[in-house]
């Protein structure tokens, strides 16, 4: 239970970094070493953006981590969102589908059972428990051919739902809500809403849903990374272009550059790999303190 | 995961629950309902397509263990296997302790911009992984990435990321830049739950910031340390993104059976085998499940320190 503390901690952040006053004497070699770290992270997305407003014969020949040529990303842009009859955008309100339906709905799901796990007994919870926890652990591609038959046979494979309906399970999801939920919702108020006559259901969505609001955002934001960002699923499900997420477009565009008939689209590839980071980066970064603090939350047990 | 978090779970389960009747399923139940549907049914599925084999003679036959013999007598299998092993041994050393030094730096409050930091660290774990293998796929390249530039500026071949011997590291290199910055993080929250009023006594029996980490921080982290291990473990043995996105580039170093996850992709998708794919994707599961809980199990005895 102690193990949302972090989670409420580190939302106060900002009061928290000034403790141990004594140690508060900044040091550059410290700083020095950190900026080695830095640079390794962000370096791979500067050479991104950079490269990624170079024309294709640019590209080649031209010093990666300094511009060359003139300045083409806003035609980059212009060239990867109209390619192909506009395949790019296609594959982003695919990707936005996935997400908003599969995050979503995990998100939904996790929070009602994560509720009702920490809030309820009832006849093989800990059944439920024991085999849902256990799930974490099951390396999702293993699931991968079995479940790639099952919607062969159930004629769901090249459909959105092939992608959708793997994407409501969040084992992680459902952990994060009922370790948040037991101490976010006092029991007490459950039992108050009874007396008053209140239903269950109606209690949940009344009172519950606002206290286990900021657990519900960080599972929420997970979900969206691991929708975003999922390759494998759509990989195996779809081979229709159309149906493609952006992830698997990309490495399409990719892979257009080998083989018979080659007809490489580096800047395209280099453009669409950012258009596919910029909004992710940015949900990322306006909701920071939530994943801060669910990242605590999923992490520490004591 | 699961096996970490389980210390947690008897407090929980008695933590006053209020009802002891069925309602509690009107909140699980679609929960449940999805997960039988996409988790329980694949896996039986799996496990019972891994006791049968399509034969030219008498069509779909139990034979029983029989696909689980030849697993352990294919090379290829075992060749991948030992692959992931040694990346497992390597990689994931080398990006917790990255992350480990990252997160102490960042506690120390002796840091400049210290939230700078942690924001920008923590950055390539939302770029989706085909994106960071593709990314840095040209990168290593001679044609336009940084590599090749480098190597024109010594005009030799000085960095070979795509030789055979540096293969391996390089795609390590591609997932400790993606997760460095999210086990960092994962250690830095553990570290601020540290009461202070034990840094005030270690203080007082002056202790210096290096006896302060050995004894008060190292261990706190401990449980953050086994959890970001067994998630390791996971993705290790899972390994299958970067080098199928790498593998058109240099189709002659990384084969169909380079992962055990390759392996059984190609063996299911390529070759239609997808009773002995099944079984090999049991053993990667098992076998990774009893690697967690051995992990487990060494990083939460107490007296081995």
């Amino acid at each position: 239970m102690t193990a949302i503390r972090p989670a409420r901690r580190s939302l106060r952040q900002p009061k928290l970094d000034n403790r141990r006053p004594d140690q508060k004497r900044k040091s550059t070699l410290l700083t020095i070493v950190m900026g080695v770290f830095l640079i390794y992270s962000i370096l791979p997305l500067v050479w991104l953006i950079i490269n990624a407003s170079k024309t294709q014969p640019n590209l080649f020949g031209s010093f990666g981590l300094w511009f060359s040529g003139p300045f083409a990303l806003f035609e980059n842009i212009g060239l990867t969102l109209t390619y192909n009859n506009g395949i790019f955008i296609q594959w982003f309100g695919n990707t936005l589908l996935y997400v908003v339906v599969g995050a979503g709905g995990a998100t939904l799901l996790a929070t009602a059972a994560g509720y009702g796990l920490a809030k309820f007994n009832f006849p093989g919870k800990r059944a439920v428990f024991a085999v849902v926890l256990g799930a974490i652990a099951v390396p999702g591609t293993a699931l991968a051919v079995p479940t790639f038959l099952l919607f062969s046979q159930a004629g769901l494979t090249n459909t959105v739902w092939a992608i959708i309906i793997p994407s409501l399970i969040s084992p992680f999801g459902l952990y994060l809500v009922w370790v948040y939920a037991i101490d976010a919702v006092p029991t007490e108020l459950l039992e108050a809403a009874r007396m008053d006559g209140s239903s269950e259901l109606r209690t949940f969505f009344t009172i519950s849903l606002r206290l286990l609001a900021p657990g519900i955002v960080t599972v929420l934001l997970f979900a969206i990374v691991a929708t975003w960002n999922n390759y494998f699923l759509p990989l195996i499900m779809l081979s229709d272009p159309t149906l493609y997420p952006l992830t698997l477009g990309l490495n399409q565009w990719n892979a257009q550059a080998t083989g018979a008939g080659a007809d490489p689209i580096f800047n395209l590839v280099l453009t669409g790999a950012l258009l596919t980071i910029v909004p992710i980066v940015i949900i990322f970064l306006v909701l920071q303190r939530y994943w801060q603090s669910g990242l605590g939350a999923g992490s520490v047990k004591q | 995961m699961s096996v970490a978090l389980s210390t947690g779970q008897p407090t929980a389960l008695s933590s006053k629950p209020t009802k002891k009747n069925w309602t509690g399923w009107i909140f699980v139940g679609p929960f449940i309902a999805v997960f039988v549907v996409v988790f329980i049914v694949p896996v039986a599925y799996s496990i019972y397509l891994s006791f049968y084999r399509d034969q030219l003679i008498g069509g779909n036959a139990f034979v029983g263990l029989a696909n689980y013999q030849q697993a352990l007598g294919d090379e290829k299998f075992w060749a991948a296997l030992w692959r992931v092993a040694l990346f497992f041994v390597v990689q994931v050393p080398v990006m917790l302790v990255l992350a480990l030094v990252a997160a102490l730096a960042l506690d120390s409050a002796r840091l400049h911009a210290s939230s700078f930091f942690r924001i920008a660290l923590f950055l390539p774990y939302a770029v989706p992984g085909v994106v960071a293998a593709m990314m840095w796929g040209f990168i290593y390249g001679d044609r336009f990435g940084l590599v090749g530039n480098i190597n024109d500026l010594f005009g030799s071949t000085v960095l070979e990321p795509y030789a055979q011997q540096w293969l391996l590291a390089s795609i390590g290199n591609i997932n400790t830049w993606e997760f460095m910055g999210y086990n960092m993080l994962i250690f830095y929250a553990a570290l601020r739950v540290i009461p202070l009023d034990i840094y005030e006594a270690a203080e007082l029996d002056g202790a210096g910031a290096f006896r302060v980490i050995t004894s008060i921080k190292l261990p706190a982290l401990r449980p953050a340390i086994v959890v970001a291990t067994i998630f390791s473990v996971i993705g290790s043995f899972q390994l299958f993104n970067e080098p199928n996105i790498l593998r058109p580039l240099i189709p002659s170093s990384i084969s169909t059976s380079f992962t055990p996850n390759m392996y059984a992709y190609n063996l299911s998708f390529q070759g239609q085998q997808y009773n002995y794919a099944a079984t090999i994707a049991i053993i990667m599961g098992v076998l990774t499940a009893v690697i967690a809980y051995a992990v487990q199990l060494r990083g939460s005895r107490k007296d081995d320190r």
